[in-house]
């Protein structure tokens, strides 16, 4: 048996955290919490998208708004047809909407995937500081687009009144909405545990360190990029799916920038190319969020003293500050 | 054709006004190391990346195996058959020593789209990832992080890598540089077996060891090839003494 490492304890203590926290406010019948919560598994899981291309590929994308925004608008544009019973498409064949979560999450997925290749195929030709910016602007393309597109609220978003549909569950119970995001998280952090591991990962991450290395072992670092921004484009598009279903709205706010901006800021948190670095991210931004937002509008004053700490002085961010060096030994 | 594995014929490249390659035609024939000598910005370097595909010339071929791959990119050569090591070590600092070698090993056999299973347990991977690393005696330092091997247990490393791959033809950029006197006489002797196996292009700046074991040298003087034979025809040639070797004795 391998011995488990100090992130290993780290990352079981930050699951149990994740289930006995919702469970108290259950029990003590807090559903304000339960929602907070939830809201910091969904921002997680955004983020967990966002660190297999970031962490693992290297490739800082700025753009992962234009992922979680199109993952939004597949619910939105979905909800929003079945709750006005119009179907989105007559001719040449008959697509309904619908309010059944997996079929949103499906299309959240395929939709996002779909653009992360495109945007991907054209943004991995560039790296560095060009990388970021083009990135940074198909996510501005997307968010005006949303904005100028007035079939499905334009500037003002889209209100979907009853939250969608789970086979067999009430999601609109905060408890049993949060143990299906809490559900989806875990299934994609145990994909990207053993996607970290796999050949895939494992040449992506040497990709990172010296691209010219896998070339000359015949691997086209290209494709290897371009096949992780696009998983990564359909984990934050799932997760702006349940992001939307959470709020029960959507909007272009969801494309912004900042919304790219502060996905990224849950990596830097929680510790780059870890795991669990941005789940402990989003919860410590939820947690500033609501504890610091009371006392201040301009929380985000404090947030940015904590990010120039971390930057600083733990570039590992949490998790490389309580758990130490990665091990190497697998 | 006897067993060239690998040519050039007529490779130029320039940069703006500088000729770093002049009509370089060179082969690499089976069972010989071939050392490529020339002072500082030669253009070894430049005609290195021609050969193994990180840059294209501007005119001329390169060949391996017979077949023209001048319009092929880097890791089409390497499926083709070429293993390259690089003068400054390019292996993932953070990895261990065994990641670097598997991941030659995923290069070599295999496709690295495989998202699933641990790649270290795969029995298959690790057979070649094993047999490279104890072949140039690093057997011991598997599970060591790359970024603390000593300078030389790096350049043993970068052989190891190209070593997965089972090369028709090695092309090695100066393994010898920052090694010891008996680093070097290591990994001479070791070069010394491998030529039987693929035939190597050396570029080597020791000339203890290129005159150890070059069959035929050839050597570069601003992008041009002016000589290319045997020890003894380089050593007595009177234009490779100008330009290179000097007046030693």
């Amino acid at each position: 048996m391998t011995q488990m490492t100090r992130e290993t304890l780290f990352n079981l203590a930050m699951m149990a955290g994740l289930i006995l926290f919702p469970l108290w406010a259950w029990i003590a019948d807090e559903p304000f919490m339960i929602t907070l919560a939830t809201k910091a598994v969904i921002l997680a899981l955004a983020g967990v998208g966002l660190n297999l291309a970031l962490g693992l590929g290297g490739l800082v994308s700025l753009g992962h708004a234009a992922f979680f925004g199109l993952g939004g608008y597949a619910m939105g544009i979905l909800a929003s047809h079945a709750q006005s019973y119009s179907p989105i498409l007559e001719t040449p064949f008959v697509i309904e909407g619908t309010k059944s979560m997996p079929v949103i999450w499906l299309t959240a997925i395929i939709s996002s995937g779909l653009a992360a290749l495109a945007i991907g195929a054209l943004s991995l030709r560039t790296s560095g500081v060009y990388f970021i910016m083009i990135t940074l602007a198909f996510g501005q393309m997307l968010y005006f687009f949303a904005i100028s597109w007035p079939a499905y609220g334009g500037e003002d978003g889209l209100s979907i009144y009853v939250r969608n549909g789970f086979p067999g569950l009430n999601t609109l119970d905060p408890i049993q909405f949060y143990g299906i995001c809490f559900t989806v998280l875990t299934i994609v952090l145990i994909l990207c545990a053993r996607l970290a591991k796999s050949p895939f990962g494992l040449a992506l991450n040497a990709a990172r360190q010296t691209a010219e290395r896998v070339e000359t072992v015949g691997i086209s670092p290209y494709k290897l990029r371009l096949v992780a921004f696009t998983l990564s484009g359909m984990i934050t598009g799932l997760a702006g799916a349940l992001f939307a279903d959470l709020n029960r709205f959507v909007s272009p706010t969801m494309f912004s920038w900042q919304t790219s901006g502060e996905i990224m800021v849950f990596i830097i948190i929680g510790g780059v190319a870890r795991l669990f670095g941005p789940v402990v991210g989003a919860v410590i931004f939820i947690a500033l969020e609501h504890l610091l937002g009371g006392l201040s509008d301009y929380w985000h004053i404090y947030l940015g003293i904590l990010l120039l700490l971390i930057v600083l002085f733990a570039r590992g961010g949490v998790i490389g500050t309580l758990a130490g060096k990665e091990n190497a030994h697998d | 054709m006897t067993d060239v594995l690998l040519e050039t014929r007529n490779v130029s490249k320039s940069f703006g006004a500088l000729q770093a390659s002049k009509d370089v035609s060179l082969d690499l024939r089976a069972g010989e190391i071939h050392a490529l000598i020339g002072p500082n910005g030669a253009g070894k370097s430049t005609l290195i990346k021609q050969i193994a595909g990180g840059l294209k010339p501007d005119a001329g071929q390169v060949f391996l195996q017979g077949q023209d791959v001048t319009a092929l990119n880097t890791p089409a050569r390497a499926k083709r058959g070429l293993g390259r090591t690089f003068q400054i070590s390019a292996l993932a600092m953070e990895d261990t020593v065994l990641q670097n070698v598997v991941l030659g090993a995923l290069g070599a056999g295999g496709s690295p789209f495989r998202f699933w299973k641990p790649a270290l347990k795969n029995p298959d991977l690790r057979e070649v990832a094993e047999e490279a690393l104890t072949r140039v005696g690093l057997q011991d330092h598997a599970t060591t992080r790359t970024a603390e091997l000593s300078h030389g247990q790096r350049r043993q490393l970068e052989v190891a890598v190209a070593l997965t791959l089972k090369p028709k033809a090695f092309v090695m950029d100066e393994p010898m540089a920052g090694l010891g006197t008996e680093g070097s006489k290591r990994l001479t002797t070791f070069l010394d077996g491998l030529r039987s196996e693929a035939p190597i292009l050396l570029v080597e700046h020791d000339m203890d060891a290129v005159f150890a074991l070059a069959d035929r040298i050839s050597v570069l003087v601003y992008g041009a090839v002016i000589a290319t034979g045997t020890v003894a025809d380089i050593r007595a040639n009177p234009d490779v003494r100008a330009a290179y070797l000097g007046d030693e004795e």
